[in-house]
């Protein structure tokens, strides 16, 4: 857009440093990315405590909001997990806040996008990964491997379809992870390539003018079902782990 | 692409950590025990207010009950003020009506009486009249006038065989 010599449409993905913080070799810069983290850390937190602050027996608008995204990751669980889950909330919940506030920050014009960062889509999905794995072995001991053995399996086929089993369960990170990156990262370069068109075509830009407010609508509902994706997602390895297959 | 520089991928993976972590305990701190505390006090009230509404519907049930049963009852007394009203006005006029009739039949007799004493006295005054008459012809036709006994019961071998015969 129009940022200084930014007419790639990959510039948006740019890391830049804030407030430079190097330990030695270690570059913990505070960078937009940082700054985007903390802004969803700060919203949610002001959503939901702002929302919940009144606590008020009929609820207005923002409790109303509040308490529907309480009541939604609640359902959720229930329908993937069952009674089971509920220990699992907090960390399904607080998943979902922050992936859903990181990508409909990253909508709006100028701002940036951590979600579309494949080091932290992975980093989230691995936590998730290893946490089900541990949470499994914890619950069923060695007995978790014959989560990779499919029920009713013939034999002869367990040598075909117990490699198959451990790659899609490897796997799961990075489809997790990469769902979400790549959708963010193709939303954004998309808007931002039909975008440049704008400026280009002069009075026929109000085309692809219209087609970016169109695409940015379908980004908001894309915004809103990735970070639900990954959180059912999550739901359905714990499922997995704790009741195999 | 700028993502696959790994150069950043410390710091974003630290922010992301400390921030992350710090949102999970601001919703398990925060968050999750306001957001439950005031939907169970919700859900507390829709209760409390669910069996009040249950209670007032019994209340007036009880009372739509001992108002039937008062509207039975007053029925029935009703009922047994009507039958005892009548069974009153029933006796009086059958009372009365016997009263009547007494009265009626003792005059009626009364009245017989009379008649019966009237006719007696009538029968004597003829029979005393038939016996003169006939000691009066007697003298006239044998000159010779016998005693009223003699006549007196003459008489009434007469006309006590008219009785007889069917005159009253």
């Amino acid at each position: 857009m129009a940022e200084s010599g930014g007419h790639s449409p990959l510039e948006q993905f740019v890391i830049k440093d804030i407030v430079p913080l190097r330990f030695g070799d270690l570059d913990l810069s505070f960078t937009n990315a940082s700054l985007f983290m903390v802004l969803t850390l700060i919203i949610v937190s002001v959503f939901l405590i702002g929302g919940m602050r009144r606590g008020a027996m009929v609820p207005g608008r923002w409790q109303s909001m509040a308490e529907l995204s309480y009541e939604f990751i609640g359902g959720l669980i229930r329908d993937t997990v069952g009674q089971e889950g509920r220990k699992y909330f907090p960390l399904i919940f607080t998943l979902f806040m922050f992936i859903l506030l990181g990508n409909l920050l990253g909508m709006i014009p100028y701002s940036f996008t951590f979600t579309s960062q494949i080091i932290v889509t992975f980093a989230l999905a691995i936590v998730v990964f290893i946490g089900v794995t541990i949470l499994g072995f914890v619950k069923h001991g060695m007995h978790f491997f014959s989560f990779f053995v499919p029920p009713g399996a013939p034999l002869y086929m367990w040598p075909l379809l117990i490699p198959i089993e451990i790659i899609s369960y490897l796997s799961r990170p990075i489809s997790l992870s990469v769902r979400l990156f790549a959708n963010m990262l193709a939303g954004h370069t998309l808007l931002k390539v039909i975008a440049g068109f704008i400026a280009v075509l002069g009075v026929a830009g109000i085309l692809p003018f219209a087609l970016v407010v169109a695409l940015t609508g379908l980004e908001i509902l894309i915004a809103f079902l990735q970070a639900y994706v990954f959180a059912i997602l999550t739901c359905l390895y714990i499922n997995d782990a704790i009741h195999l297959h | 692409m700028p993502q696959l520089d790994p150069s950043n991928y410390p710091s974003q993976l630290f922010w992301l950590v400390v921030t992350f972590v710090a949102l999970y305990f601001v919703v398990v701190k925060a968050v999750l025990p306001r957001i439950a505390e005031v939907m169970e006090a919700r859900q507390d009230k829709i209760d409390d207010d669910l069996k009040a509404a249950a209670e007032r519907k019994e209340e007036a049930e009880a009372v739509w009950a001992d108002y039937e049963q008062k509207q039975r009852e007053s029925q029935d007394r009703a009922r047994d003020f009507l039958k005892t009203a009548h069974d009153e006005m029933a006796a009086e006029s059958t009372r009365q009506n016997d009263a009547l009739t007494a009265r009626l039949a003792e005059q009626n007799a009364a009245t017989e009486n009379n008649i019966k004493a009237a006719k007696q006295e009538a029968m004597a005054n003829l029979n005393q009249t038939v016996v003169e008459v006939t000691a009066a012809a007697t003298a006239k036709l044998i000159g010779e006038r016998p005693s009223d006994e003699q006549v007196g019961q003459a008489v009434q071998a007469v006309v006590g065989q008219t009785a007889m015969g069917g005159r009253d």
